[in-house]
């Protein structure tokens, strides 16, 4: 018996219990963020207002100070992680290297092994040489961690894009750096485009690392509201997760035209 | 770079954990750890591999409906929705479910509303199951959006033999298209694996209460008691969990006859 027998039915209500799922716990932030009032047993918020979005956004709250940290934190990372997976992608897709696997799974490790081990002695080791509670630490250790994603899908990029393009333009007599530019670089774009968005959604969500690598003179975002929410302040919590969505959600839309099934496909292959 | 900043540390962690304060070699911050948190490294472990499973049920399901899936507005929609909380970063997320699944969280007014429960039958979830379903929740669409690309990339013409065949739509799912996408689904649910073991946030917000995860634990151990050594026990407990499936991982690459 197949699903259609029933119509549309089944297909709706699971549908429907799919997006309660997943915008459930979004409406219920939403509902926080303009709280005034609200608690137990009442169903919905007994004043609406934004008092505490005023406060959140007033000179001389830190929260302002904390998303400009975090941007420029997270924008360095991003630079930092293409620096090293432009080439290493390259390389991996392209060249006929010895310990390949070896080198891929290397950059896996960060993510492979559990980051709050790896932070607490990062976070000792910055401490002697005076890395600790500065801006170049947490994006050291941010970088550490994009750099998965980036070397991975960037290394995939590279692997998708047709060789014979890169064949026809070496037999036109293109060196092979400028083959390199004009024709790989080009048609890996994408991929590579939508690796350093990942980065820069990594480094903004990254809360571990500069949970102890930051503290006490770097507050990023999610500190802030980690903060907020630890200490029972829902209402400031829900309003600096939404400032923390607005990028997230903005690049949603954008990367889903970049990155592309074939791209995907070839993800830690 | 990776040496410099992960794998040095990561030796240090790792010598440090068989090492006392003064130096000398000895096994004691195992036993202390596993004195104090025998319950909560089982609990990790539980955990994690059941949001796997759960993860691995859910993403072959939305990726299996996106590829073979009749109904397209019903497709549309389901591409348009599993994804959302992919992008959505996990200490949103936690804070998110902290007041969704609380006692007076949406969840259980909408159940409320709709008739389904009593006021009084509301209870929090906010325990092991919070975990769960928070990790679940935002680990899904990541497996599932690297499954679904696998599955679309697939040779549509063995499909097509099979519905000729006469093949229900569970059983091409279940024989001919996730046998194909099994290494992407392999590698996706190793990534969320290890991503859910290193998450401290999720655990931290939701269920900080004893058995908690070791991520907890180890901030703890640092924070509370400047205790190094236990902590880098703990940590050696949660690599030994990734490196078990690490060596999965690398064991499927060789049969797979070495990557590509």
């Amino acid at each position: 018996m197949t699903f259609r027998s029933f119509g549309w039915l089944p297909r709706g209500l699971l549908l429907g219990l799919l997006a309660f799922a997943v915008f459930g716990p979004l409406t219920n932030l939403g509902l926080w963020a303009v709280a005034e009032k609200w608690y137990f047993p009442h169903a919905l918020p007994l004043q609406y207002g934004f008092s505490f979005w005023e406060r959140v956004f007033a000179p001389r709250s830190n929260a302002m100070a904390s998303l400009a940290t975090s941007v420029t934190i997270a924008l360095f990372t991003v630079a930092a992680c293409l620096a090293v997976s432009v080439p290493a992608g390259y390389a991996l897709a392209r060249l006929r290297l010895p310990w390949r696997g070896a080198i891929l799974l290397a950059f896996l490790l960060p993510q492979a092994f559990p980051s709050v081990a790896v932070h607490i002695n990062v976070a000792r080791i910055f401490y002697a040489v005076g890395l600790n509670g500065t801006v170049a630490g947490v994006v050291l250790v941010h970088t550490v961690h994009g750099l998965v994603f980036s070397v991975w899908i960037t290394a995939a990029a590279f692997a998708a894009v047709d060789r014979s393009l890169e064949e026809a333009a070496r037999d036109m007599g293109a060196s092979p750096l400028r083959t390199f530019r004009d024709v790989t670089l080009p048609l890996a774009a994408p991929g590579v485009l939508a690796s350093s968005i990942f980065v820069f959604l990594e480094s903004l969500d990254e809360f571990t690392g500069t949970y102890f690598v930051g503290v006490p003179d770097v507050t990023t975002l999610p500190l802030l509201m980690f903060n907020a929410g630890m200490g029972g302040n829902y209402q400031i919590a829900a309003i600096t997760a939404l400032i923390l969505l607005v990028p997230s959600v903005g690049f949603m839309l954008v990367i889903e035209r970049f990155l592309k099934a074939d791209v995907l496909a070839k993800v830690g292959h | 770079m990776v040496a410099l900043f992960f794998l040095y540390p990561l030796g240090y962690s790792a010598v440090s954990a068989f090492q006392d304060r003064g130096g000398a070699w000895t096994l004691a911050n195992f036993a202390k750890a596993f004195e104090l948190y025998r319950m909560d490294i089982l609990f990790t472990l539980a955990i994690v591999l059941l949001s796997s499973l759960l993860v691995a049920l859910l993403s072959v399901a939305i990726g299996g409906y996106l590829t073979l899936g009749g109904n397209r507005v019903a497709v549309t929609l389901l591409r348009w929705l599993y994804r959302w909380p992919l992008f959505i970063p996990f200490i949103v997320a936690s804070q998110m479910m902290r007041s969704f699944l609380a006692k007076n969280g949406l969840m259980n007014n909408a159940l409320i509303g709709a008739g389904i429960i009593e006021p009084l039958q509301a209870a929090s979830l906010l325990d092991w199951r919070g975990v769960v379903v928070t990790f679940v929740w935002k680990q899904t669409p990541f497996v599932a959006l690297m499954v679904a690309g696998a599955m679309a990339s697939l040779d549509r013409s063995t499909i097509e033999a099979a519905r000729d065949l006469g093949a229900g739509r569970l059983r091409i799912l279940a024989e001919i298209v996730v046998p194909q996408v099994r290494p992407t689904l392999v590698v996706g649910l190793i990534l969320s694996f290890v991503t859910m073991l290193s998450v401290m946030s999720v655990p931290m917000m939701i269920n900080p209460n004893s058995p908690t995860m070791i991520t907890v634990d180890m901030a703890y151990r640092i924070n509370a008691h400047g205790d190094y050594g236990v902590a880098n026990a703990l940590g050696f407990v949660s690599y030994a969990m990734a490196g078990l499936v690490g060596w999965i991982y690398l064991r499927h690459g060789v049969r797979q006859g070495g990557g590509r």
